[in-house]
């Protein structure tokens, strides 16, 4: 291990590679050779891959494979060591994210309509009132999630399942052409999830891009078309069906065990 | 009735100011309690408050027992060691706990030290637990401006916060510098620490903040319900504080303090969120 002043001075002083950003063109993100690291451990390295939207995405792999990572990296909420990622046709702040749901407090007192609001924040600012029109946007968001009468709940009266309706309540405001989630539907009920699933492919025909991080191999199966299969420096993408073979599965836990055995080095 | 609630503040005119500033001490510090609370920072406000003591003591080595002096010691040097402790953690292995908690041991020493060493017990005394009763028209106004710019500030970036405060990964992604938010809010929490340390000492002063808030959140479910309760409480523990104070002869920080104990207490067994309902929730 580095003693702790140098990495200190490099951390201060090193540059890091930055994500591009090119207005023109369709909707899609490249990238090329990224590799990311922590300190001392590399998540992942030599990844290559192509999103274009409209498409749904899921990203599978094993636990601590750099799936969260990967979405994080993208959004530029986490320094990338080498690689190139270019988004066209928008920029990471244009992307809507919903974080893992634990990392969220689900008793904070505000109420489901102050929260979709949220959503509306980079129209509004935040000064500015809500208008007429977006009252009406945020009431049609709540009923496109099946939760119309439940403005004035206070979030800690609501289940697990209700919450992420919430979320993706808000997700609808923000109105992006690309959305990323991470692990939606865990902690979620089956009758959720299935609605959810609704929203997620009416999103796809209005021409968004969708990427998903996911546990559930069975729904990746069933529901998404398209799979990055992410283990560390191993993976694979393209359809559902080509990615998620045995083969590839044995692999990706192979690759995932293999940097856990030797500590990173391989 | 009148003998014991009011005249004590009719007759003298340090009660009255003593009064004056714990009100305004409640107004402020309420919502930024309820906030620091929120936002999981509470022992971030206590490393802050007991930074507050070494930055206090060199304002009173060079200004005497003034509160223009040692607020402004205080202030800037509690500000350093929050940017400092946040900076440690993001750099090395320590979590930002660990890091408060040393700095805090190290400021409350080399504070100690100061007065110690370069005043008298009467003054240790006097900046550990406060002398509202000293309180005086120069301290009064200071007060009273910094609760005056706290409810601007707050007012100004409420939403932005709010959203910081529950989701800063959302504010982050769509691009709404959410540090400026958290700088301006944390520059707001030195602010009224400093406020409150004449009256509170430093030991004491984030208690003003703190106890008032935690009671509030097990009686209110909405975040401006929270902000007046948690002011409303603050001001009932700064007026029975002050008048504990007078009517028994105890120090006036520790009785101010008490009384919002005492409304923390109850409001653990009677409120709606206290043990007391949720247990029968539950059964």
């Amino acid at each position: 291990m580095e003693p702790a002043i140098s990495s200190f001075w490099g951390r201060l002083t090193k540059k890091h590679p930055t994500i591009r950003c090119h207005p023109q063109g369709p909707i899609s993100i490249d990238i090329q050779n990224l590799s990311v690291q922590y300190p001392n451990n590399p998540i992942i390295s030599g990844l290559t891959c192509h999103f274009e939207a409209p498409s749904l995405w899921a990203i599978a792999g094993p636990n601590g494979a750099g799936k969260s990572t990967l979405l994080k990296t993208l959004l530029g909420l986490q320094k990338f060591k080498g690689g190139k990622i270019n988004f066209h046709g928008l920029c990471p702040c244009d992307v809507a994210y919903l974080t893992q749901q634990n990392q969220l407090d689900r008793r904070f007192p505000l109420t489901v309509g102050d929260t979709i609001a949220m959503g509306l924040f980079r129209e509004v600012g935040i000064f500015r009132r809500y208008t007429k029109a977006q009252r009406d946007k945020m009431q049609d968001a709540l009923e496109q999630v099946g939760l119309s009468s439940f403005a004035k709940t206070p979030l800690q009266a609501l289940s697990g399942g209700q919450f992420q309706r919430v979320l993706f309540a808000r997700l609808i405001l923000q109105n992006a052409p690309v959305i990323f989630l991470d692990e939606p539907f865990t902690g979620v009920d089956g009758r959720t999830i299935e609605d959810l699933m609704g929203l997620l492919h009416r999103w796809v025909k209005e021409g968004r891009l969708v990427l998903a991080v996911l546990h559930d191999l069975d729904l990746t199966q069933e529901h998404f078309p398209k799979t990055l299969l992410l283990a560390r420096h191993f993976y694979k993408a393209g359809s559902t069906e080509d990615v998620l073979t045995k083969e590839h599965m044995r692999e990706a836990v192979a690759a995932s065990r293999q940097w856990e055995d030797t500590g990173g080095t391989p | 009735m009148i003998d014991l609630f009011f005249s004590p503040f009719l007759d003298y005119i340090f009660l009255r100011r003593a009064l004056m500033a714990c009100l305004a001490l409640a107004l402020g510090c309420g919502p930024v309690g309820v906030l620091l609370v929120l936002r999981r920072m509470s022992l971030m406000g206590d490393a802050l408050a007991h930074a507050l003591l070494p930055g206090a003591a060199l304002g009173f080595l060079i200004g005497g027992l003034s509160l223009p002096a040692m607020g402004l010691g205080g202030f800037l040097v509690g500000f350093l060691v929050a940017l400092s402790a946040g900076a440690i953690s993001r750099f090395t292995i320590l979590n930002e706990d660990a890091s408060f908690a040393g700095f805090y041991l190290i400021s409350l020493a080399i504070g100690v030290l100061i007065v110690s060493t370069q005043g008298n017990q009467v003054d240790l005394m006097h900046i550990l637990f406060g002398t509202i009763l000293a309180v005086d028209s120069m301290s009064l106004l200071i007060v009273t401006s910094i609760t005056t710019f706290t409810l601007f500030v707050l007012a100004l970036i409420y939403r932005p916060l709010l959203i910081e405060c529950f989701d800063p990964g959302f504010l982050r992604v769509i691009g709404g510098r959410g540090t400026l938010y958290h700088s301006l809010f944390l520059v707001l929490v030195a602010l009224n620490l400093v406020a409150a340390f004449q009256a509170l000492g430093t030991l004491m002063a984030l208690g003003m903040m703190m106890l008032p808030a935690v009671s509030s959140r097990l009686w209110a479910r909405h975040v401006w319900s929270l902000f007046l309760l948690s002011s409303f409480f603050a001001v009932i523990s700064g007026y029975f504080g002050l008048l504990l104070s007078y009517h028994l002869e105890w120090p006036s920080g520790p009785s101010i303090i008490l009384v919002a104990g005492v409304i923390y207490g109850v409001s653990l067994v009677i409120a709606p969120f206290g043990t007391l309902k949720q247990q029968q929730g539950m059964a």
